[in-house]
């Protein structure tokens, strides 16, 4: 299992969910329609390390963190 | 790195930054301060941070920064910022101007594009996300 989290506005509760690959944490998110508006502004980070791959290898226990558009200062 | 609830006391954080330095032989010092502007109504800004990918984001650009011999602080707030105070203050050390002066026009900018950190107005006591002004960061689209 990994765990889902989303950041900042989103406001949605973080999830866990069974994932080989950050696609299958796409296709999992992309099911729920609470997330459409958000999927293709956000950027991914796994263990808190950003990350541009979506066939980056999840193992048990990992944490994807979904940020949202930024706007700090 | 530095992060506070509420505003920041700039002058306190400042002249700190400057007597820590006052020994390490640095020509220029650049500050740079951030103030919440009285706009479209709203009483105060206030932010959400995700701190550990925030601190990675800072280690990076003070690894970029030794490289040219200089240093780079940064402070933010978290929570309210009314108007008319700072949320954030940052600056960079180094041995000569032109470096620092670069220095902190690209830490900066890079600090609005990619420092994982929310803005929200607040009016009439209720946070509204800025969305509108807010900036996918780097990698931003990658599951949709």
């Amino acid at each position: 299992m990994v765990k889902v989290e989303f950041l900042g506005p989103i406001g949605k509760a973080a999830m866990e969910m069974e994932a080989n690959t950050l696609a299958d944490v796409s296709a999992k998110l992309k099911e729920d329609s609470s997330l459409t508006a958000w999927l293709d502004k956000c950027a991914v980070a796994l263990n808190d390390t950003m990350v541009n791959d979506l066939s980056t290898v999840l193992k048990d226990g990992d944490r994807v963190s979904i940020l949202p558009p930024v706007c700090g200062g | 790195m530095e992060l506070y609830h509420g505003p920041l006391d700039t002058k306190e954080i400042f002249g700190r930054w400057l007597d820590e330095q006052a020994e390490s032989n640095y020509g220029a010092y650049i500050p740079f301060v951030g103030t919440i502007r009285a706009e479209d109504d709203i009483e105060a800004l206030s932010f959400d941070i995700y701190e550990p990918v925030l601190q990675k984001w800072f280690d990076e650009w003070q690894e970029k920064a030794a490289v040219l011999g200089a240093v780079v602080k940064m402070a933010h707030s978290i929570g309210d910022v009314p108007v008319h105070t700072s949320s954030y203050v940052s600056a960079v050390f180094s041995p000569k101007r032109r470096v620092a002066l670069e220095l902190i026009d690209a830490f900066v900018e890079d600090f609005k594009a990619n420092a994982p950190i929310w803005k929200y107005d607040v009016k009439n006591g209720e946070r509204i996300y800025a969305a509108d002004r807010s900036t996918p960061m780097d990698g931003a689209g990658l599951l949709q």
